[in-house]
């Protein structure tokens, strides 16, 4: 099998955080704007013959809502998702998320596109992934800027669910809410818990042994270079390309 | 019901209107938004139901608004919306930022004729905290003091513009799965609503389209605009046409490249057509 892929590895991350068996089960799986990974270990999940719904906002045929994204907002309100993902343009230590911008409200710094659901997704999904591929300090902040959905909330406050886990290019971090604090769960392969941490602008707690994250398996690989990018291709063309390589049948 | 032109469906929107649009897969009337753009709209209160897109940018930057309410503004996969980030940081549009579901509970209360309705979460957003029109009370269910839970005022639009397929002799227009559009349409005192085609018959008579279709009951008026999603994808139609959006995000990194596309793509095409 010919290497491996950062996207790849990152799937296949997703998708073992999507079947944690400490976890709810993922009957159903909400995934939003411009998220190909995320996509991609969801297909993977599913295509593993687990029993899980997918609701891809972006599905350019057969969008799976009749009342668009109001719908998944209702079902999310219900509890009827379990997992949701969602990224920042800035993440802090307390896996706040800041997705409106830099600087003073509303973003005078450098604007970001907005919280989008974030501010009810968050709290109302029983579980979310969060996911962002740059590790760097202008993304990993000690405190965000901005917050567009806060990763705790006050004892009282009806919350459902919180970060099971923050994925990145480097490594994954496991979201302790109980203690509003990271914990670093894995690195990636060539990376250490000192590149981490230099990559990292907040704090965050470390075992005395951090494993590498495993490799994908042959037969994840082959699934996600097969049926999960036959899936794919129609939504994310210029993903698939790049990553599987494979053109979009004109 | 006769369609009236797409310049006068402009013309009839006045200036300072609070006027509602989906985003990019929710059926924008690219088309009406051009026209305001070559009426000179301006001070337009724009509403992303529930984030905003490509026509929303080409107003910002043609100087027709003052003011936008909405969860996002992005370009999908050609990135941030350059007119909008433009004129953030240059402080000349007021933004009310929102999250999606506050923006569909508000029409929703619109809707049903109520001053205000709950929505979970929010709560400990700086959302919440910069919107002085958005308020927490304790449920009044629970037992004294407990479960906080935000109250949203119920939200009316002027006039609510989007595309769809086609619309019918009696003035129905059919959009489809994107039933959403009704709950803007039901919630707007006005919706106005360009269509691909005017088509015999009446929606409501078949029960395979009666589901997507909206009541003549909440539509003013409708114009044809043939192709007046584009480049945004409508339903089987047609698809999104994203290296014209590409373009577009590349021109308008400035202001003079946007100077440009908008001769090239708004006011030339209108003039060649009229001649």
């Amino acid at each position: 099998m010919s290497d491996i892929k950062l996207e790849e590895r990152l799937a296949a991350v997703l998708a073992r955080l999507i079947l944690d068996p400490t976890a709810k089960p993922a009957r159903h799986i909400a995934v939003g704007a411009a998220s190909p990974i995320p996509a991609a270990a969801c297909w993977l999940v599913k295509l593993q013959d687990h029993p899980v719904r997918l609701s891809l906002l972006h599905k350019r045929s057969g969008n799976p809502f009749t009342e668009g994204t109001r719908e998944l907002f209702d079902l999310t309100g219900q509890g009827r998702i379990d997992l949701f993902f969602l990224g920042g343009g800035q993440i802090d230590g307390g896996a706040n998320l800041n997705l409106v911008g830099t600087g003073d409200w509303p973003g005078r710094g450098v604007r970001f596109p907005g919280s989008f659901g974030s501010a009810f997704m968050y709290p109302m999904a029983h579980r979310t992934i969060l996911f962002r591929e740059e590790h760097s300090p202008r993304v990993l902040v000690e405190k965000v800027d901005n917050i567009s959905a806060p990763g705790t909330s006050p004892p009282g406050v009806f919350r459902r669910g919180h970060a099971q886990a923050l994925v990145t290019g480097k490594c994954v971090f496991r979201f302790h809410p109980e203690r509003a604090r990271f914990s670093l769960d894995s690195v990636h392969p060539g990376e250490t818990i000192e590149s981490v941490r230099a990559a990292t602008g907040f704090d965050f707690d470390v075992d005395d042994a951090v494993p590498v994250t495993e490799d994908p398996t042959e037969a994840e690989l082959a699934l996600l270079r097969g049926p999960v990018c036959d899936e794919m291709v129609e939504t994310y063309p210029e993903f698939c390309a790049r990553v599987f390589n494979r053109k979009m049948a004109a | 019901m006769s369609p009236m032109s797409l310049e006068a469906m402009a013309a009839s929107i006045p200036d300072g209107s609070l006027v509602a649009i989906p985003p990019d897969n929710s059926l924008p009337s690219v088309a009406l938004a051009k026209a305001l753009v070559r009426r000179g709209a301006h001070d337009l209160r724009l509403l992303g139901v529930p984030v905003s897109g490509f026509a929303t940018d080409i107003l910002i930057g043609a100087g027709c608004v003052a003011e936008v309410q909405t969860s996002a503004v992005s370009l999908g996969e050609a990135g941030f919306a350059p007119r909008f980030s433009a004129a953030v940081r240059a402080g000349s549009i007021v933004v009310r930022d929102a999250t999606c579901p506050a923006i569909h509970t508000m029409l929703q209360a619109a809707e049903k004729g109520v001053p205000f309705i709950p929505l979970r979460g929010l709560i400990g957003s700086d959302i919440l905290a910069n919107r002085p029109d958005w308020t927490v009370i304790p449920n009044p269910f629970a037992a004294a003091g407990e479960d906080p839970i935000v109250l949203l005022p119920a939200l009316s639009p002027d006039v609510v513009i989007f595309h769809a397929v086609m619309a019918d002799e009696a003035g129905n227009v059919w959009v489809g799965r994107r039933r959403e559009l009704a709950t803007i349409a039901h919630a707007s005192a006005r919706a106005l609503v360009t269509v691909e085609r005017v088509v015999p018959g009446n929606f409501l008579e078949d029960e395979r389209l009666a589901p997507g279709a909206i009541n003549a009951t909440y539509i003013e008026a409708v114009a044809i605009a043939e192709r007046g999603a584009h480049p945004i994808q409508l339903l089987d139609e047609y698809g999104f046409d994203a290296d014209y959006v590409a373009d577009y995000a590349r021109m308008a990194k400035t202001e003079a490249g946007f100077r440009e596309w908008l001769q090239r793509e708004v006011f030339e095409p209108a003039r060649l057509a009229a001649e």
